[in-house]
């Protein structure tokens, strides 16, 4: 049957119908009625052309990323409102029975707090843009050297964390369909939803208590030092990385297998059946790369909680990041170290969030080949 | 004899999940037997629940969505397909038996280009090389008349048009050299212009490939262009299995007869068409986008007479009835009912002016709340436009069912329980319990099965002479027109490029488009696709 090859080649039926006149290449379809200005999909420069007609990818980009940078100024005056509104003065905390008025109008002076509070803002606001998040008021040091350290911490343990369970969750989305409403899928599922409803600091004790106490081959506590090797860090971060990983596991694991499953009821995933493909194949290769913008939706939040929700976890194992940091701060007022935690915290949201919606937005075949 | 694929008595099943029952068997196929040849083309033909896509889909041994084959035999090459495992079968899929779907626009990825896709099952079964299913596209392409052979596999599924995708997924079932091809209506969703080209395709790329084929269709007079050979299925049993020939000439059976005959209703137009109702007048009307969808559109609807609008999907059919009814006020010209001119906005018009003109859809199952019963969906509009309550209501609402020909025994049934015609028949007993002068019907058969969508043709004929309504029917069916209309106005992007009585609208001379459009309706005769096609070539190498 293989002698019809293309040498055999007759006459190509061209004659389309009236409206399926070939059209030039880039642009497609008869109902596109700005196909003529349409730019060559891989022309670099027309990235930077006018944007809306011309790119619908890159104008949802810049949308985005315009809505980012506003937002985060949203936030930084909802933090200093805030912080503005807190009933209380860090000065008459700070001295205590001697709260002369003199002395605290002295205090007052020597922090700036005399000055108006949009002098403040925006004295705190350029400083901030510049990376200078001030003076702590408790330590007299300075609060960018400080969050540097702890920053540095957070983001290693959360590295960790989210290079073990974002495979392994999409790993194990994958297999749940597979072997959905078989035996792996609701073992999967059982687990997942156990490590789910229990509370991340019961797992760490849990963790502690057979690991560290009773077998003895973990580290505790977590705590790290400026003097130790990257090994020691590893070892002491195991259990709270650990932790972390069971927290976050289910919520994206489950996230991935719904969006899969959705995606396995089209009819493009029974063409895919229909042509003979292995399960796994069809999983893999048709169905996840749409289903892809949920996935990343929900890995970017549980991203953003390893950075920003992991206060609990670093209390527990006593570990030197940015949440213990912020916690200690607001028992003592200090709000420098308050309000700069709030605007970074905030700032990894929302970026967190501002690349996940470009990913999706990237991931979507429509607006990444315009017609 | 060189049977390719035989199947013996074949039984199919599938769980029903009854709402408030116990999940029963369904019996949807039962004691059907066929075979086809090599290098022949059988076809599937009855109307929707007749088991066609399921029985042609046992060619890969696939059920649909819990459906089962429970008894029979499927005998490709002499070996059972039922009797294979998982394993087995999936070398079957894709590399000897491949699948043609209905809608190419849902069964392309919309995530990968094209052309892997096209030669994914013949690289994935070990058929041939990357090189080799390339090549093989290419020309495959070319024989399918596919724009830029050379970079539509470049392409990603929404770049190309509906037709191009149903000819790209005919390539993709041939890329492996299969033995065998199943076409579930392959070209039922598109326009009829385009269906022709399609069709031609299609057989053309079959001839020159020498692959046999299963083509399913509810439209005789398609299949009657394609196969050699036709079984005619109802309720999932066999009706009649025979030669195109004796099928289409001499048909046995009753329901087989019906099926041939569907098209002939014809009705008279009607002589005085002076008492104008509707006037429409150098409408134009663009979306919020700024696109303009019709162009300068002006036609005139007699009292108690039906004007048909023809056209292809694009053309500004819909967009027209949604300016008429005032959901799309136009950029510029008037719409004047009964005289005196309509207000262009919805929010302008009065009750009364609402009242007037109702409208039909194409798809009866989204125009009607789910929740609600038959009673509610017909008395709702009573109720608002005339105020009736209680007993009143409860006999006009029988007397609208009456004259649907359903009776009350409905009335209580909510749309789900009800079939595709008898939804539509209450759509339209909705439209009528406003007593409107005016009713616009959109495209409402088109979704419908030949038979059922005969009858409500017939239906709203007959309301029309008790009720002296007059209706502007949207429609892309010539055969339609012809059965219903007084008066016609063909569309095409957006104006109207012939308008007049029926006998002189579908007369020659003819204006291009409107040649090509009675060209493309399949008629009922073997050799109609061929002929078509000659004069058609001979007319673009005169010009």
């Amino acid at each position: 049957m293989s002698d019809l090859g293309p040498a055999r080649g007759p006459e190509p039926m061209a004659k389309p119908a009236a409206d399926e006149v070939p059209q030039p290449a880039g642009a497609a379809g008869p109902t596109a009625p700005t196909q003529a200005d349409l730019p060559s999909q891989d022309g670099p420069l027309a990235f930077f052309a006018g944007a809306r007609r011309r790119n619908p990818l890159m104008s949802l980009i810049l949308q985005r990323l315009a809505l980012s940078v506003a937002l985060l100024f949203a936030v930084s005056l909802m933090i200093f409102g805030g912080v503005e509104a807190l009933p209380g003065d860090f000065a008459t905390t700070y001295l205590g029975q001697s709260a002369t008025p003199q002395a605290v109008a002295n205090i007052r002076k020597e922090l700036g707090l005399d000055q108006p509070a949009p002098t403040r803002y925006f004295q705190w606001l350029g400083g901030a843009l510049q990376g200078d998040f001030g003076t702590s008021w408790a330590s007299r040091n300075s609060v960018s050297e400080q969050i540097g350290k702890r920053l540095g911490n957070s983001l290693f343990l959360a590295f960790f964390a989210a290079a073990i369970s974002i495979p392994l969750a999409v790993g194990l989305g994958m297999l749940a369909v597979q072997f959905r409403d078989r035996f792996p899928d609701k073992i999967i599922n059982v687990v997942s939803l156990a490590a789910i409803s229990l509370p991340e600091f019961f797992v760490g004790y849990l963790l502690i208590l057979f690991f560290a106490v009773n077998m003895g081959v973990a580290t505790f506590p977590a705590t790290v030092y400026d003097t130790m090797t990257i090994g020691q860090r590893l070892s002491a971060i195991a259990l709270p990385t650990a932790t972390l990983v069971l927290v976050v596991l289910a919520h994206m694991m489950r996230m991935t297998r719904a969006a899969i499953l959705n995606v396995m009821s089209s009819a493009y995933v029974e063409t895919a059946e229909l042509k003979g493909l292995s399960g796994l194949r069809i999983i893999a290769r048709h169905a996840a790369p749409n289903a892809v913008a949920p996935v990343i939706n929900v890995i970017a939040l549980n991203l953003a909680y390893l950075v920003v929700g992991v206060v609990v976890v670093e209390v527990v194992f006593v570990y030197p990041g940015m949440g213990q940091y912020m916690v200690d701060a607001v028992t003592v007022r200090d709000m420098p170290v308050v309000q700069a935690c709030g605007l970074i915290f905030a700032a990894f949201y929302i970026l967190l969030n501002m690349f996940a919606d470009i990913l999706a937005i990237v991931a979507n075949p429509r607006l990444r080949h315009p017609r | 004899m060189a049977d390719l694929l035989s199947v013996r008595d074949l039984k199919i099943e599938a769980t029903s999940y009854p709402p408030g029952e116990r999940p029963r068997t369904v019996t949807l196929v039962e004691g059907v037997s066929f075979d086809v040849e090599k290098g022949k083309v059988l076809g599937l033909i009855g109307e929707s629940g007749a088991g066609k896509s399921t029985i042609g889909l046992t060619a890969l041994a696939y059920g649909r969505g819990g459906v089962r084959i429970t008894g029979g035999e499927v005998r490709l090459n002499g070996e059972d397909l039922l009797k294979l495992s998982p394993g087995g079968i999936r070398k079957v899929r894709g590399a000897k038996v491949c699948y043609v779907a209905q809608s190419a626009a849902a069964a392309f990825n919309p995530a990968h280009r094209l052309g892997e896709q096209v030669i994914e099952a013949a690289l994935r079964h070990g058929v041939m090389t990357r090189a080799e299913a390339e090549e093989r596209a290419l020309y495959l392409f070319r024989v399918l008349g596919l724009p830029n052979p050379e970079t539509f596999g470049q392409r990603y599924p929404h770049q190309v048009s509906g037709g191009q995708l149903q000819r790209a997924m005919t390539a993709m079932a041939l890329c492996p050299n299969p033995e065998l091809i199943v076409f579930d209506e392959p070209t039922t969703a598109l326009d009829v212009t385009t269906q022709i080209d399609v069709l031609a395709a299609i057989k053309h790329a079959i001839e020159e490939t020498g692959t046999a084929a299963i083509y399913i269709t509810h439209d005789l007079a398609v299949v009657a262009q394609i196969t050699d050979d036709i079984l005619v299925l109802r309720h999932g049993k066999m009706v009649e299995y025979g030669s195109v020939q004796q099928i289409i000439e001499a048909p046995q059976a009753e329901y087989t007869r019906a099926l041939v005959n569907v098209r002939g209703t014809r009705s008279e137009e009607a002589v005085d068409q002076s008492d104008t109702l509707l006037q429409v007048e150098n409408i134009t009307a663009n979306y919020s986008n700024g696109f303009t969808v019709l162009h300068d559109v002006s036609l005139h609807l007699p009292k108690g007479q039906t004007l048909a609008i023809v056209g292809e999907s694009g053309s500004g059919k819909s967009t027209l009835a949604r300016v008429i009814t005032g959901l799309l006020p136009p950029r510029e010209g008037t719409i004047s009912f009964d005289g005196k001119p309509l207000p262009k906005a919805l929010k302008k018009r009065s009750n009364d002016e609402l009242r007037r003109i109702q409208m039909i859809y194409q798809m009866a199952d989204t125009a009607m709340n789910p929740r609600q019963t038959v009673r509610e969906i017909i008395g709702r509009p009573l109720t608002f436009y005339y105020g009736l309550r209680g007993k009143e209501k409860s006999a006009r609402v029988n007397e609208l069912l009456d004259q649907i020909e359903m009776g009350g025994q409905f009335a209580d049934r909510y749309p789900a329980e009800l079939s595709g015609g008898q939804k539509q028949r209450v759509a339209i007993a909705r439209a009528l319990a406003a007593r409107p002068e005016l009713i616009l019907c959109d495209e409402p058969t088109s979704a419908l099965d030949p038979l059922v969508a005969e009858g409500i043709l017939k239906l709203l004929l007959k309301l029309q002479e008790e009720t002296h309504v007059s209706y502007m029917f949207i429609t892309h069916d010539i055969a339609i027109v012809r059965a219903i209309a007084d008066s016609v106005a063909v569309m095409h992007r957006g104006r109207v490029v012939r308008f007049g009585p029926k006998s002189k609208a579908l007369s020659p001379p003819f204006d291009d488009y409107t040649d090509l459009l009675l060209k493309s309706v399949p008629e009922m005769e073997i050799g109609w696709l061929e002929r078509v096609l000659k004069t058609r070539r001979m007319e673009s190498a005169g010009n």
